[in-house]
């Protein structure tokens, strides 16, 4: 048989991931891109330098239909399946995670939980709304002493004649200094001391999010506490289809597995950068692209990337189909994020002196990949999911 | 009004075009393709002219390979209302010359009449910048090329056209030929519930021959070259050798 070679390497796109998507999501795709790289892109440097995190955000990703991916229509969603929210993800996060994150928590942990384990009522109060982008969600799982260990959370929920009474702090929430509503998980003593989700909104008496100061990643996208004193809620706070941590990683699961192509968007910006500065910038009288070293760091940017992102496509595409198991998003959401932080690091390396500067994008991509491969699960954490899995030992304790 | 929006499928603007190896056209397998700039942007124009209340309905066609269904799909998620694709070739390399698809298009516009054909001015893979002129000739309709802006009011549109040194504002009468200049407007991006509603828009699907028209090349492309590359200047020492030189150039 004759083995006819149709075309050329592509060198950004080595295994034709492109042929593997479907006409729909090759179009949300351009949108995501054309949208991030048009409004975004040209206002992250300040953003990032300045600490800013912009509001309009929301409501220009709600009107394109970004926030609401995965949602069904009828509740203003879009009702495309995971690949395309994968899509998304990396094509914000190749401008800024910061601005990934936002989007990721709104869809994945506000909307999710509500969609997923709210009432019809819940439902249809809060998610049109969340998905136009005109109220801004926040999720409030870590506290100051509970981080990769949630079920030692301190938040209570206690009984009240009207519904629950909660009390307790969340720490690192992005979003919660300018949420409208809260996903908080907290004990209750109703339900036998198990972990239950509740929707708080802004304004109720003893609900405060103050904003954390000196952070020095995701500096374009805000991060705070959530503090409540009191707060009393009414029995429709409740979400009444979860009950434990199932509830809380059922939203992380799908966060995760979109922070797995988001964190090869923004490896790819490295990459891509990295390259075009070797190719234009000359020592010793040739470019830097035609050194044995910067080609060997290319190589191996390119073969993670080809790697990283082939493996989301193929956990999207079993999570479409119903097969997708947590341990698989485990292994992508580590792997993908731990490569993209190293891949940051050398391109940062590749830009020698200018690297440093904000001109270039490579040392914010890779300070926020610090946050990226420590959040939703640490990459150590993650290591020990896997080797649960597969040894039928848990280490974690 | 009805609007018809002619729409080409060419190279994306933002890939770096690579001449095949026997120099016959610029390599096209495994590239990104995407809606011609300028035709997108005559699509952006028909949908204002119909949230204004001027046009009714706007129908997309486009000629080319089978592919092409994605750039109307495009179209269609902006908000046109249904496509025309008709299928004229099945190598992508292989491109419909512009008096082929002006003839299609003839068909097509005696079968859905509309008032307006709304088009790019040309496409940015060869910039023959011919399709909407021979279009005009061989309907013997009005043709105002490279607009700026238009004003549609009764059965006459005004069109301001970028010209050298300025602008002209012409008036047609309808139905006419208009194409799209770059700031006639900023196309809108697709959104996604938008992206959803446009599968289920019509779509339909003919061929070349059903139109009787008949595609085969009439040019010959005798060779494609790469761009060449920037040659490295010289430095003079002074300003009588620079003025010698120029004018042993012959630029002054």
């Amino acid at each position: 048989m004759k083995m006819d070679r149709i075309g050329s390497f592509r060198w950004e796109d080595p295994f034709l991931l492109e042929d593997e998507l479907t006409e729909e999501e090759r179009m949300i795709r351009d949108t995501a891109r054309s949208y991030a790289q048009g409004h975004l892109a040209p206002r992250v440097r300040e953003a990032f330098r300045t600490e800013q995190t912009d509001r309009a955000i929301f409501t220009e990703m709600g009107e394109l239909g970004l926030l609401g991916v995965t949602i069904p229509e009828e509740f203003g969603g879009t009702g495309a399946g995971y690949v395309s929210y994968g899509l998304v993800a990396r094509e914000v996060e190749r401008v800024d995670s910061g601005y990934r994150s936002m989007m990721s928590v709104q869809a994945s942990l506000v909307m999710h939980p509500i969609n997923a384990y709210g009432s019809e009522e819940q439902r249809r109060k809060y998610l049109p709304k969340l998905c136009s982008g005109e109220w801004v969600g926040c999720f409030g799982l870590t506290e100051p002493d509970a981080g990769s260990d949630p079920g030692g959370m301190k938040t209570t929920a206690k009984k009240t004649p009207g519904g629950y009474r909660l009390n307790g702090s969340k720490m690192w929430i992005t979003n919660s200094p300018i949420a409208d509503v809260f996903v908080v998980w907290a004990k209750s003593d109703a339900h036998g001391g198990k972990i239950r989700g509740f929707v708080l909104e802004k304004g109720m008496k003893g609900l405060s999010a103050p904003k954390i100061e000196g952070k020095l990643s995701l500096r374009a996208s805000v991060t705070g506490e959530i503090v409540m004193d009191e707060v009393e809620v009414g029995e429709d706070a409740l979400l009444p289809n979860a009950e434990g941590l199932g509830g809380p990683f059922g939203c992380l699961n799908r966060a995760r597995y979109g922070i797995a192509w988001g964190a090869m968007g923004a490896a790819e910006a490295c990459w891509h950068a990295a390259r075009q500065y070797g190719l234009d910038r000359k020592q010793f009288g040739k470019p830097l692209a035609q050194t044995q070293l910067h080609q060997l760091k290319l190589a191996n940017m390119m073969t993670e990337i080809t790697l990283g992102l082939n493996a989301a496509l193929r956990v999207g595409r079993l999570f479409e189909a119903g097969k997708m198991q947590p341990e698989m998003i485990s292994l992508i959401k580590r792997n993908n994020c731990g490569k993209a932080l190293e891949i940051a690091r050398v391109a940062r390396d590749m830009h020698g002196g200018n690297g440093i500067s904000d001109e270039y994008p490579v040392m914010r991509h890779m300070v926020n990949l610090e946050t990226v491969n420590t959040y939703e699960g640490t990459h150590d954490v993650h290591a020990l999911i896997l080797g649960r899995a597969q040894t039928g030992l848990q280490a974690f304790f | 009004m009805k609007l018809l929006v002619p729409v080409k499928r060419v190279i994306d603007y933002n890939v770096k075009a690579r001449v095949r190896a026997d120099g016959s056209g610029v390599d096209l397998s495994n590239v990104k393709m995407s809606m011609n700039p300028f035709d997108e942007i005559a699509v952006e124009e028909a949908i204002r002219l119909k949230e204004k209340g001027v046009a009714t309905e706007i129908v997309v066609v486009s000629v080319g390979v089978k592919q092409a269904a994605e750039t109307i799909r495009t179209a269609l998620a902006m908000g046109a209302d249904r496509g025309i694709l008709v299928v004229a070739a099945d190598d992508v390399h292989q491109d419909i010359e512009p008096l082929a698809v002006a003839k299609i298009l003839k068909a097509i516009v005696a079968e859905e009449q509309p008032g307006l054909v709304l088009m790019g001015k040309q496409a940015i893979d060869n910039d023959m910048n011919a399709t909407g002129q021979m279009l005009a000739a061989l309907l013997g309709w009005a043709q105002a090329t490279q607009a700026g802006a238009i004003e549609v009011a009764g059965d006459k549109a005004s069109v301001t056209r970028e010209i050298d040194g300025g602008l002209q504002v012409i008036e047609v009468t309808l139905p006419a030929i208009v194409t799209a200049d770059l700031r006639l407007n900023e196309p809108r991006y697709a959104s996604l519930p938008n992206i959803m509603k446009a599968k289920k828009k019509e779509l339909v699907e003919k061929t070349a021959g059903d139109y009787g028209v008949d595609v085969s090349p009439r040019l010959t492309v005798v060779k494609t070259a790469e761009p060449e590359g920037r040659k490295a200047g010289v430095k003079v020492a002074s300003v009588d050798e620079l003025v010698s030189k120029l004018k042993a150039a012959g630029v002054i």
